[in-house]
């Protein structure tokens, strides 16, 4: 059973529909058993990242998640609160990923939010398994991770380069949407739930 | 580089994909769903689906439509018509829609954009602008172009941004159904005072407008229906004359 931590931040649904289309069997919870019992755990998240940690402190789930050892995937801003601080809301975060979530400063050239499909690149071979460098992947975001030594993915917006994918041990996350991805981003979910 | 987008516009009615020439006079040309799944799969970036339903029940099916297209399309979606209030929008959203676009409602009432992004965030929310060319300045429209309204575009735009908008669709009503191509300068200056992506949309004839008004006009996306309808140009090769000219587009 897969496990889509629900912590009252954003929407679920495109998250829920992409497992569905995979035939996946998943639930959605706040319950620590059921996590930590899942054999994969999705932290989705939309919005606001210290308004997100905020949610997940209130439900108790910080050190829940921290101790999940079976593979967890963090998307977007779920992706960003597994990163040791944010500067949407000068938060401090789970700290799984050794790096910074910073603001991309607008410019003529750099629109913000980083919206629409982006190649990727610098490709780390499990999640990305089979798949080659170059291949586009639908971002949302006006925050980036910075580059770290848990970066697995790489992608540039207006000059600035930053981790579209990163990895820790068991955790994973990826600031595209891989279920708003198409083919491409359905294979990363297939890799992950792999793993 | 972030790729230009290429996103057809479906206008749905009662569950069906009609196709008018500047709102008057409507033809069916294929079921909302499969339309959406077909151009998914030949490489459409995102889609638009705009409810021109003007009943109570037409509202309904559409809703139900959304959920559906939720299930099977796997790029980002935009829904819009008809939201006039942040319960229209959240509904919308809990459906699976990925963004909302707003037009009449957000000039008639503004703050409506603020309370959509402050709950959902800017990259949920669209703001649609028809604008004409009426003594020289370019103003905001409703009902289809055919209402004035006093709202000037650049300020407009800038004030929608302000208020929270993570995107703005310009269509201008004066080139929306010619196939004569885009007001190239226009969309070159709206771009050039916004910091959030601008989708060009009203007037494509042919592959050299949609990439006239992506480079001339620094558009970040071309919206069109017709051409995509009638199968006039295809979104494969579209996006391959795009690629052979320079223009980076995913394929």
């Amino acid at each position: 059973m897969i496990a889509i931590i629900d912590y009252k931040c954003g929407n679920l649904k495109s998250v829920e529909n992409a497992l569905s289309r995979l035939g996946c069997e998943y639930v959605l919870t706040s319950d620590p058993e059921v996590i930590l019992s899942a054999s994969k755990v999705i932290l989705p998240g939309v919005g606001n990242a210290a308004e997100a940690m905020a949610n997940l402190r209130e439900a108790g789930l910080v050190d829940v998640i921290k101790s999940i050892r079976k593979p967890v995937l963090g998307i977007c801003v779920g992706m960003q609160i597994m990163c040791r601080d944010s500067e949407e809301g000068n938060c401090e975060c789970i700290g799984l990923f050794d790096s910074h979530v910073k603001r991309f400063i607008p410019t003529p050239e750099c629109k913000v939010p980083h919206m629409g499909w982006n190649a990727i690149g610098n490709l780390e071979k499990k999640l990305f398994k089979d798949m080659k460098g170059g291949q586009y992947v639908y971002f949302v975001h006006s925050y980036y991770p910075t580059l770290c030594q848990d970066t697995i993915a790489t992608c540039v917006h207006a000059g600035q380069m930053f981790s579209a994918a990163l990895k820790y041990e068991n955790f994973y996350g990826t600031q595209f949407h891989p279920e708003k991805s198409g083919d491409v981003g359905e294979q990363i979910l297939r890799n992950f739930l792999a793993l | 580089m972030v790729a230009k987008r290429i996103i057809p516009c479906l206008d749905v009615k009662d569950g069906q994909v009609v196709k008018g020439i500047n709102f008057l006079g409507l033809k069916e040309v294929g079921d909302a769903v499969e339309m959406g799944k077909r151009y998914s799969l030949e490489g459409a970036d995102e889609l638009v689906y705009l409810d021109i339903s003007a009943t109570r029940e037409g509202r309904k099916t559409f809703a139900a439509l959304v959920e559906r297209i939720a299930e099977v399309i796997n790029i980002p979606f935009t829904v819009g018509g008809g939201i006039s209030t942040l319960d229209d929008a959240s509904r919308l959203l809990d459906a699976g829609a990925d963004k909302i676009s707003v037009n009449s409602a957000a000039i008639k009432d503004p703050s409506l954009i603020e309370r959509v992004a402050a709950k959902y965030g800017s990259q949920f929310i669209v703001t649609a602008i028809d604008a004409r060319m009426i003594d020289g300045k370019w103003m905001a429209t409703t009902h289809g172009g055919s209402v004035p309204t006093d709202r000037e575009l650049f300020s407009w735009a800038k004030e929608a941004q302000d208020r929270g908008a993570g995107e703005i669709l310009f269509t201008s009503m004066d080139h929306d159904g010619t196939k004569a191509g885009y007001p190239c300068e226009t969309y070159a200056a709206l771009c050039d005072s916004l910091s959030i992506p601008v989708i060009a949309s009203g007037g494509a004839g042919n592959v050299g407008h949609i990439a006239d008004v992506l480079t001339l006009g620094k558009a970040d996306a071309a919206l069109a229906a017709s051409i995509f309808h009638y199968g006039e140009i295809s979104i494969p090769d579209l996006k391959g004359q795009l690629r052979s000219q320079g223009i980076e587009v995913r394929l």
